[in-house]
């Protein structure tokens, strides 16, 4: 027996047909098809599919599809207005803060949520934020200092 | 005259002989002097070899063509793969 | 080499697959779908060794939604033997059809014995619960000890160990046992005045890519097959698949989806040939993605190990003789990387009287994978430690000494022949003058360093590059971009034409739409595949010329290539205005057609890559934790084409390292269940477990390049699991014999040490 779920993605009505069990990442996915937002491991511990959802950042792969009935939901998908990217998506791709780029998604969406709530984290700040997002090719060097750099130009300082 | 240095697991193939100086064009060559003199030698080396010509390792079966200078060294090594 | 002043290559602009992956665009091995898809899923061994009696799949096919089901007996019996294949040295295509689906017995705990296509995952999975299998359990061999022990479980009825005499006769779980050396080694030792002999042992580990293996098969009524799968190699996976399945490569297309990460772990085959299969039985494409849980039980590790060095040295820093035992768990069939374990431990030092053993020993555990410098990162752990050890002995600095017995250019290698160009002392050198060797240290706080080697591949590659009539330019190869080697592609395209890299695309391409390629790995792609690109586009730029040429009624060798034009020369000097690249492009049609480079290539003169590295950590006695505070990566890429990701491979390698060393290990339960299939308790490192990594660029250029390029992939996770080590070794005052050095194995260290 399917359930009718209405949501807002992205700033758009959205709705779906799913069961009970499941998970707000399947039905991004398969149903939604923005598969911008990846599975890594289906269990919370890789932050490949982190989103946000009335405001938080979750894991989808633990947010149950229904849960999302009418409340919002942002994903890697949201982030760009348009054709402008956000500062974090230039400054990733200026830094080469990404290798094989199958993490980045999720890290992209999480250091967002996190310079909306605190605009000038420190080193220490943002490793502990990102500790949730695994990355296997960069050692997350470059990508902290993206996030960092785009702290900083949003703030509005030169470096 | 390629040299060829056989390392010690392979001395039991070739009497003991630990090198060889071999009259040869290219590794083909090479391979079929070593064979006619040593039979045995050819069934151990086709079990995963690499071939080493002056320091640089080329995989089984791609160096037969390799021309071999005058004072080429010559190595056998086991076949190894990369990630 | 001479000094060429590069425009393009060294710099550092953004990737052109960027903007894909910043936005979430970019299609990964999961993201793709076809109408009428159904969904496949494995049933998998839940013994780790076991016959299979029989298997009754009955109840499965009946299940409503499920329209095929496929065991070891839909496979054809493969022939013996193994085939030299590229990459993975030989590959024995008898084992890896048993791999991928087992054929009477279960080797492994998660081995695959059966496989279903169903209109849903779910019902997919409710159908693998519904397959019965008659199972004789057998008991499991879970350790090298268990393996070598007399009268231990046999895993092949049929294995007899190979190799170099002294061999053990009869049935055994050892595949191989080789040999190689040189010199007098007892005459070596007592030359010594200092001689250490230690033992290590090193568990099996995981390449811990994001992303599950994923694969997508349509197979037509004539029997043709398109698959979609994030693959290091489109070529291979066509290879293996038509080796397992019985068919011709020519029935099979591999699209290559973008990868989230390899490492070697995505270079052979596991759900693909089952989704082939899957989708001819059904008629119907089939999906298939792996689980987490199924990525670490059922994919290649690398070997856990045990390894014996003996190092002997005089007082004046030199080394004398040197000796390794290197045994390496193949896992369920034969194949570890103790080849390369053995060829790379001493490597880096110039040593006369040398001796090394390896074995190859099969376990009930997953069949092992390459795992980046695959076997090196194991044996440079143990040379390394015991590197530092004798340099404490000798009361000598650790760069000194090895500066003292480093290898370099003409010096006859360990493994045996002579080096060409080489940057180890480079690398040592600015090691040595890097401020992080002068850094103060705290207590509880201690510096290791440790040196790295890995060979670097050669192999096949192919390149098209293809005007387009605007004058920009597409480059296209056969080798997936697993780190950003699509920018480099564009660079070294962009610098042979004389145009900028923006205005060439890279693409990477599937086995139809270009020559054959060997697959992405063994730190090829920027040399070999690089290689290709260049000639590749000399091609094009003779081309250019000749339309040039036609144009002014001249010789082509009155005219030159500079700068992105066509310039008279050579007597016709002034004679005609330069003509640039994109004005011949857009008459191309006129003086003779489009314009298209290529290149087919087997790519000699790779060149070694050496590194050093230098890891600070501070210890806590109470939990044992270890922080790693500051790390510095040196190391020789012969040409940094894009800096920015020679950095990022340089700075991806020691972190892996740098999580072997000190948390990831897989953890069996008696049974051979591997009990942390999981990123919570297969713990890699998290980016608040790090410093920045600090990373320095050495270039000796490799003399065989045409932009002295190196592979730079690989080596740096070689270093860090003995700089790490040797760190620990430091601040904690113990010996460290076994990795990872976890808090509870630090503490019990401690605890005995006090």
């Amino acid at each position: 027996m399917k359930l009718h779920v209405s949501t807002t993605v992205n700033g758009e009505p959205a709705e779906f047909l799913c069961s009970a069990e499941q998970s707000l990442l399947d039905v991004l996915r398969e149903e939604l098809h923005l598969t911008g937002t990846k599975e890594g491991c289906a269990t919370g511990d890789c932050g490949a599919c982190s989103v946000v959802l009335d405001g938080r950042l979750v894991c989808a792969c633990l947010v149950l599809a229904p849960e999302a009935a009418g409340r919002t939901v942002e994903t890697i998908e949201g982030v760009a207005k348009g054709a402008e990217l956000h500062p974090l998506q230039q400054k990733f791709l200026e830094h080469a803060a990404l290798q094989c780029g199958v993490c980045t998604p999720g890290f992209i969406v999480a250091a967002k949520a996190l310079l909306e709530r605190n605009p000038d984290p420190s080193e220490e700040e943002a490793r502990y934020w990102l500790a949730g997002n695994l990355c296997r090719c960069t050692g997350y060097d470059k990508i902290i200092r993206a996030v960092l750099d785009t702290a900083a130009e949003l703030r509005g300082v030169t470096r | 005259m390629a040299h060829v240095v056989f390392a010690p697991g392979l001395r039991r193939f070739t009497d003991g002989a630990e090198s060889l100086d071999v009259d040869a064009r290219d590794v083909r060559e090479l391979l079929r002097a070593l064979y006619a003199r040593w039979p045995a030698l050819e069934a151990r080396l086709a079990e995963g070899t690499a071939i080493a010509l002056d320091g640089e390792v080329i995989p089984n079966g791609e160096a037969l063509f390799e021309r071999l200078s005058p004072d080429t060294e010559v190595h056998f090594l086991p076949q190894i793969g990369g990630g | 080499m001479s000094e060429r002043k590069f425009r393009q290559v060294g710099t550092r602009p953004i990737r052109h697959d960027g903007l894909d992956k910043v936005t979430g665009r970019a299609q990964f091995g999961a993201d793709y779908s076809l109408p009428g898809m159904l969904w496949g899923k494995v049933l998998r061994s839940p013994h780790a060794h076991a016959r299979i009696r029989s298997i009754d799949v009955s109840k499965a096919l009946a299940l409503d939604g499920v329209h095929a089901v496929i065991t070891g007996a839909d496979f054809p019996a493969a022939a013996a033997g193994s085939e030299a294949g590229g990459e993975g040295g030989a590959t024995d295509f008898h084992d890896l059809g048993a791999n991928v689906m087992a054929r009477g017995k279960a080797l492994y705990h998660g081995h695959p014995v059966a496989a279903v296509a169903a209109t849903s995952s779910r019902i997919a999975e409710e159908a693998c619960k519904r397959i019965a299998v008659d199972w004789q359990v057998l008991p499991p061999v879970l350790s090298l000890d268990a393996a070598l022990a007399k009268d231990a479980p046999i895993l092949h009825d049929d294995m007899r160990t190979t190799g170099d005499e002294p061999l053990p006769k009869g049935p055994t779980n050892v595949a191989s046992r080789r040999e190689m050396g040189r010199g007098d080694l007892a005459a070596g030792f007592a030359a010594a005045d200092v001689v250490i002999e230690r033992e290590f042992r090193t568990p099996m580990v995981h390449q811990g890519y994001i992303e599950p293996h994923a694969v997508l098969a349509r197979t037509g009524e004539d029997g043709r097959s398109v698959v979609f799968c994030c693959t290091q190699g489109p070529f291979m996976v066509r290879a293996y698949c038509a080796k397992v399945l019985g068919v011709g490569t020519d029935t099979i297309k591999v699209v290559p989806t973008e990868i989230g990460g390899g490492f070697g772990g995505k270079t052979t085959v596991y759900l693909e040939p089952l989704a082939i299969l899957l989708s001819r039985k059904a008629g119907r494409p089939v999906k298939m993605v792996m689980t987490r849980e199924e990525v670490f039980r059922a994919t290649g590790p690398t070997s856990g190990t045990h390894v014996r060095v003996k190092m002997g040295a005089k007082r004046d820093g030199t080394l004398t003789a040197a000796e390794a035992v290197l045994v390496y768990e193949a896992g369920a069939f034969k194949g570890s990387p103790v080849n390369a374990g053995m060829m790379t431990v001493f490597a880096p030092y110039k040593l006369a009287n040398v001796r090394i053993e390896g074995w190859d020993v099969v376990v009930n555990k997953p069949k092992v994978a390459a795992y980046r410098a695959p076997g090196a990162p194991m044996a440079a752990l143990a040379t390394e430690t015991v590197m530092d050890e004798l340099a404490r002995a000798l009361g000598m600095d650790p760069i000194d000494f090895r500066l003292v017995n480093a290898a370099h250019e003409g010096v006859q290698a360990t493994y045996g022949p002579k080096y060409r160009a080489i940057g180890f002392v480079e690398s040592l050198q600015a090691a040595k003058a890097h401020p992080h060797y002068r850094a103060p240290l705290g207590p509880n706080q201690g510096r290791g360093v440790a040196a790295g080697f890995w060979f670097n591949a050669g192999l096949s590659s192919s390149a098209n590059v293809a005007l387009n009539e605007d004058g920009s330019a597409t480059v296209v190869t056969g080798c997936p971009d697993i780190g950003g080697s699509r920018a480099s592609m564009a660079l070294m395209a962009a610098e042979e034409l004389g145009i900028p890299v923006e205005q060439v695309r890279p693409v990477v391409a599937d086995t139809e739409s270009i020559g054959y390629s060997d697959l992405t790995g063994g730190s090829r792609v920027t040399f070999a595949t690089g290689m290709a690109v260049i000639e590749a586009a000399r091609d094009v730029v003779n081309q250019l010329r000749a339309r040039a040429a036609k144009t002014w009624d001249v010789e082509l060798d009155a005219v030159a290539w500079q700068d992105g034009r066509a310039v008279a020369t050579n007597g016709a000097e002034g004679k005609h205005e330069p003509l640039t690249l994109k004005q011949l492009a857009g008459r191309a049609s006129a003086t003779g057609g489009p314009i298209t480079g290529r290149a087919s290539l087997t790519a000699r003169g790779a060149g070694p890559g050496f590194a050093t590295h230098i890891c600070d950590v501070e210890i806590d006695r109470e939990t044992g934790a270890v922080k790693v505070l500051r790390y510095t990566a040196v190391q020789d890429a012969g040409r940094a084409v894009h800096p920015s990701y020679v950095e990022g491979q340089m700075q991806g390698g020691a972190v892996q390292g740098i999580g072997w060393a000190l948390n990831e290990e897989y953890v069996f339960d008696a049974k051979g269940a591997l009990e942390n299939p999981g990123f919570l308790d297969y713990r890699i490192p998290v980016a608040s477990d790090l410093p920045m990594i600090d990373t320095v660029i050495v270039e000796v250029p490799n003399p065989m390049h045409p932009y002295g390029v190196r592979g730079v992939g690989e080596t740096p996770i070689v270093p860090p699991l003995a700089a790490v080590t040797n760190a620990v070794q430091r601040a904690a005052g113990v010996a460290v014999r076994e990795l990872p050095i976890s808090p509870p194995k630090l503490l019990a260290l401690l605890d005995a040490a006090s």
